[in-house]
C-alpha cells in the first residue's frame, strides 16, 4: 500500500497522454462548435424584432448542430486508439507578449468531448422546452440569444487548450447566468439576485486569476500541455497554491462552501435556465476544472485534501437546506449543491475519484435538468407557483410530468438499476478507499458520504411526494388564484421524457465493462483498483437501507399524513436551513458589514483629509481676506494714518539700529 | 540764534501740517496741510544744509518745490473736478472705489 501505492496513482500522469494533431475535417473544423451558437446568439441580438417570429427555432438549430458536430468528432475520436484520443487543434497565435507566447486552440479529449455531449444534448433539449415555456414572454427572442451565448461560452470554457482561454469561457458563461438570473429584472428581487451571483462569481474568479498569475510567475505558460509538462519541477507550495486557488475558483462557480449562497437565489432566473446553468451544466464548471487540474492537485495531497472537505461540508450543508425548504426550485438548487458536493468530494480524492466525479456529473446533468423541467412543467400548469405546500396529488393531473419526475427521483436516490446508483455508490465506494497515513480519511468522508445519501432520499422524497401526492392543498380563488393543473404540451413534455430515459438507462449503459472510466482514462490516468476500509456489498447495503430510511421517513410524514399548509415553526435546525443555515447573514456579518464599514471611513477620510485639505486652503484664503479688507476703509484720512504711522515706526527701527 | 532752532521750527509746522492732513474733510486744507509738511521739510532740509556746509540740502529743496508745485497743479484739478461731479470737496464723500 504504501510506496507502492502513491507511485501507481502518480503514473498516470508521469507520462501523460501527448496531444495529436487533428485528423478528419470534423476535427478540424471543431471551432464551428463554439462559433454556431455564437453567431446565432449574435443575430438574434442585432436583428430586433424581425427575428421575433423564428428567432427561437434558430436558437434550437444553433444548439443542435453543435450537438451533431460534437456527436462527429466523438465518432471520430471512438475510433482511434486510447493513446491518440488527445487531440490539440490550433487555430490562431493568440498572445505573444515577452516570454508568454499563448496559442488560442482547442482540447480535443474525452474529458471535454463528455462536456460537449451533455451541454449540446441537454441544452438542445432545453432549448426546445423553452420553445413552449417562454412562449408568452415577449422577451423570448432575447431569452434564446443568451441560452446560445451561454452554450457557446461553455464550450469554450470545456474546450479551451489554455487556463485563459477556459477563462474566457468561464467569464463569459458567468455572463450568461446574470443575464439570464436577471432575466426578468423589472422585478428587483430578481436584479438583485443575478448581481448577487455575479458578484459571488467573481470572487472565484479571483482565485483563477490568482492561478493564473502563479503559472505565468512559475512556469511561464498557461496551456494546459506545457503547465501539466512542468507540475513536476515546481515546489510544493508553488503547487499547493495553484490547488487552492483552483479551488476557490471552483467554489465560486460550482457554488460550494463558502461561496454557495448564490445559488439558491439564482433560481430567480426562468426555469429551463435552472435547467440548464444552475443544475446541469454551469455550476459542474468547477468540477470541471478540478479534474483538468488533476495533475497540480496530484502533486499538491494538501490542496487535494482542501478539495475533499469542501465538497463533504457543501453536501451536507446542500442536504440540509434542501430538508427545509419549501419553494420546489429552491430544494432542488440545494440539492444540486449538495449532488456537486459528491463530485468535488470524489475529484478530491485523486485518480479513483475523477472518473467517477464526471461520471456522477453527467449522470446527474440528465436527472436534475429533467427534475427542474418537470418543476418547470409544474409551475407551468400552477400559475407559477413554487411554494410545495400548496401543491399536492398533482399526479393524477400531470401524469407524464409526474412518470419523468419520478424517474429522476429514483436516479437522483442511487436507486438500482437507474443512472444516478451506477455514479454515486462509486463516489462513496472511493470516499471509503484508505488514504496511506491517514485512514481516518475514509472513516470520516465515507460517513459523511453515506449520512449525505440517506438525507438526499430523505428531501428528494420529501419533494416528490408534497408535490405528487398526498391530498390537495391549491391555493382557491379566495387565496388569489384558483388552480386547474394540467399537462404541459408536447414540445415541454418530450425533453422531459428523453431526459427521463437517460436518467434510467444512461448509468447502467455506460458502466457496462465500466465503458465511462475506460473512456477517460487518457485524461484522469488509469486507476489501480483499492480495496475501501469495509466490503463493497457492506457498503452498497449500507447504502440503500439509509435511503429505503430516508424515503419512509419522508412517505409517512408527506404522503401518509396531511402536510401542513402554513409551514410549522420547526425546531432550531429547520428554522436554520430554512435560512440556508444563516449563510446570508454570516457574509453579511463577515464580508458586507466590514466591506461597508471600511468605504465609510473611506469616504470620511476623503471628505476630510483630502477634500479638507483643499477647501481649508480656500477658507483659510478668503477668512485672511476678510480681515485685510476691514482695513481698506475708503477714508482718505485713515489711509494717510497708516503712511503717517508707518514712516514713524520706520523712522524709530532706524534710530534704534543706528545708536 | 542756534540752528536748532530752525528744526525745532520745522518740526512743529510738519507736525501742524500732519495733523490738519489727519482731521480735516475739507479737500483743499487737506491739500494746505500737505504744502505745510512739504515746507516744513524744505526748511529742515535747509537748516541740515547749512549745518554741514555743503549744497545738497538746499538742490533737494528746489526739486522739493518743483514736485509740489506740479502736485499742486494736479491735486487742485482733481479737487475742483470732484467738486463739480459730487458738489462736495470732502475727502471722506470720495469712497466710490471702495464698494
Amino acid at each position: 500500500m504504501s510506496v507502492h501505492t502513491l507511485t501507481a496513482a502518480r503514473l498516470p500522469f508521469a507520462d501523460l497522454v501527448a496531444p495529436v494533431a487533428p485528423s478528419g475535417v470534423w476535427q478540424e473544423s471543431a471551432w464551428l462548435l463554439v462559433a454556431i451558437p455564437l453567431v446565432s446568439a449574435a443575430i438574434l441580438l442585432l436583428a430586433g424584432k424581425r427575428s421575433n417570429r423564428w428567432g427561437h427555432w434558430l436558437g434550437v438549430a444553433a444548439s443542435a448542430a453543435s450537438f451533431v458536430i460534437g456527436a462527429l468528432i466523438l465518432v471520430s475520436l471512438l475510433g482511434v486508439p486510447a493513446e491518440q484520443r488527445v487531440v490539440e487543434l490550433h487555430l490562431f497565435d493568440w498572445v505573444s507578449v515577452g516570454q508568454l507566447s499563448l496559442n488560442a486552440g482547442m482540447r480535443l479529449d474525452p474529458l471535454s468531448l463528455t462536456f460537449v455531449m451533455l451541454v449540446t444534448f441537454v441544452g438542445t433539449l432545453i432549448h426546445v422546452y423553452s420553445v413552449a415555456y417562454m412562449e408568452h414572454d415577449k422577451d423570448r427572442r432575447r431569452f434564446f440569444a443568451y441560452l446560445n451565448l451561454f452554450v457557446a461560452a461553455m464550450l469554450l470554457l470545456v474546450l479551451g487548450n489554455s487556463y485563459l482561454l477556459l477563462f474566457v469561457g468561464w467569464e463569459g458563461v458567468g455572463l450568461a447566468s446574470y443575464l439570464l438570473i436577471g432575466f426578468w429584472n423589472y422585478r428587483t428581487e430578481y436584479a438583485v439576485a443575478a448581481k448577487k451571483a455575479f458578484v459571488a462569481n467573481r470572487v472565484g474568479d479571483l482565485g483563477l486569476l490568482l492561478a493564473m498569475m502563479t503559472l505565468f510567475a512559475s512556469v511561464g505558460a498557461l496551456d494546459f500541455a506545457s503547465v501539466f509538462a512542468a507540475v513536476g519541477s515546481l515546489d510544493s507550495s508553488t503547487v499547493t497554491i495553484l490547488g487552492l486557488a483552483l479551488l476557490l475558483a471552483a467554489c465560486g462557480k460550482s457554488a460550494q462552501f463558502p461561496l454557495q449562497s448564490w445559488l439558491g437565489d439564482a433560481m430567480a432566473g426562468p426555469t429551463p435556465v435552472s435547467a440548464l446553468i444552475h443544475a446541469a451544466t454551469m455550476v459542474t464548471a468547477g468540477v470541471y476544472l478540478v479534474v483538468r487540474s488533476a495533475p497540480i492537485y496530484e502533486a499538491a495531497p494538501n490542496a487535494q485534501l482542501a478539495v475533499v472537505v469542501v465538497g463533504a461540508i457543501t453536501l451536507l450543508f446542500g442536504a440540509i437546506v434542501g430538508c427545509a425548504k419549501d419553494d420546489m426550485k429552491k430544494a432542488l438548487a440545494a440539492s444540486t449543491m449538495s449532488q456537486i458536493g459528491y463530485m468535488m468530494l470524489a475529484a478530491g480524492l485523486g485518480p479513483i475519484g475523477y472518473a467517477f466525479a464526471i461520471f456522477h456529473l453527467f449522470t446527474h446533468g440528465f436527472f436534475k435538468a429533467g427534475m427542474f423541467l418537470g418543476a418547470g412543467s409544474v409551475m407551468h400548469g400552477m400559475n407559477d407557483q413554487v411554494d410545495m405546500r400548496r401543491f399536492g396529488g398533482l399526479a393524477r393531473y400531470m401524469k407524464v410530468t409526474w412518470i419523468t419526475f419520478g424517474l429522476g427521483w429514483l436516479a437522483i436516490l442511487g436507486v438500482p438499476p437507474f443512472s444516478g446508483f451506477w455514479s454515486k455508490d462509486k463516489i462513496i465506494e472511493a470516499a471509503f478507499v484508505p488514504v496511506e497515513g491517514a485512514e481516518w480519511r475514509a472513516w470520516v468522508f465515507g460517513t459523511v458520504v453515506l449520512v449525505g445519501a440517506g438525507i438526499t432520499a430523505f428531501y428528494m422524497s420529501r419533494l416528490f411526494f408534497m408535490t405528487f401526492h398526498g391530498e390537495k392543498r391549491w391555493t382557491t380563488a379566495a387565496e388569489g388564484a384558483e388552480q386547474h393543473p394540467h399537462e404541459s404540451p408536447r414540445l415541454m413534455t418530450w425533453p422531459m421524457i428523453v431526459l427521463a430515459v437517460g436518467s434510467v438507462a444512461l448509468g447502467g449503459l455506460l458502466s457496462i465493462n465500466s465503458a465511462f472510466t475506460t473512456w477517460l482514462e487518457p485524461v484522469t490516468g488509469h486507476a489501480e483498483h483499492h480495496e475501501p476500509v469495509l466490503p463493497v456489498p457492506v457498503i452498497m447495503a449500507a447504502t440503500l437501507v439509509l435511503v429505503a430510511i430516508g424515503l419512509f421517513l419522508a412517505w409517512r410524514q408527506y404522503a401518509a399524513s396531511t402536510v401542513p399548509v402554513v409551514a410549522p415553526a420547526g425546531s432550531l435546525l429547520t428554522r436554520a436551513a430554512r435560512r440556508d443555515l444563516y449563510q446570508d447573514e454570516v457574509n453579511d456579518l463577515a464580508l458586507v458589514q466590514p466591506g461597508a464599514y471600511l468605504t465609510r471611513s473611506l469616504v470620511y477620510g476623503d471628505r476630510q483629509v483630502v477634500d479638507g485639505a483643499v477647501t481649508g486652503i480656500a477658507h483659510g484664503t478668503v477668512g485672511l481676506a476678510e480681515r485685510l479688507r476691514k482695513l481698506q476703509t475708503g477714508y482718505v484720512r485713515s489711509y494717510a494714518a497708516t503712511m503717517l504711522a508707518g514712516v514713524v515706526v520706520l523712522l524709530v527701527v532706524v534710530l534704534v539700529t543706528r545708536i | 540764534m542756534s540752528l536748532t532752532n530752525y528744526l525745532v521750527l520745522a518740526t512743529l509746522l510738519f507736525t501742524i501740517g500732519a495733523t490738519t492732513v489727519l482731521l480735516r474733510r475739507n479737500g483743499i486744507i487737506v491739500f494746505m496741510g500737505v504744502e505745510l509738511m512739504l515746507n516744513a521739510t524744505n526748511l529742515a532740509l535747509v537748516t541740515f544744509s547749512r549745518i554741514h556746509g555743503n549744497l545738497q540740502g538746499q538742490v533737494f529743496a528746489f526739486f522739493v518745490m518743483v514736485v509740489a508745485a506740479a502736485e499742486v497743479v494736479i491735486g487742485l484739478a482733481i479737487i475742483v473736478s470732484i467738486f463739480r461731479t459730487r458738489r462736495s470737496a470732502s475727502v471722506d464723500d470720495v469712497n466710490l472705489l471702495r464698494n
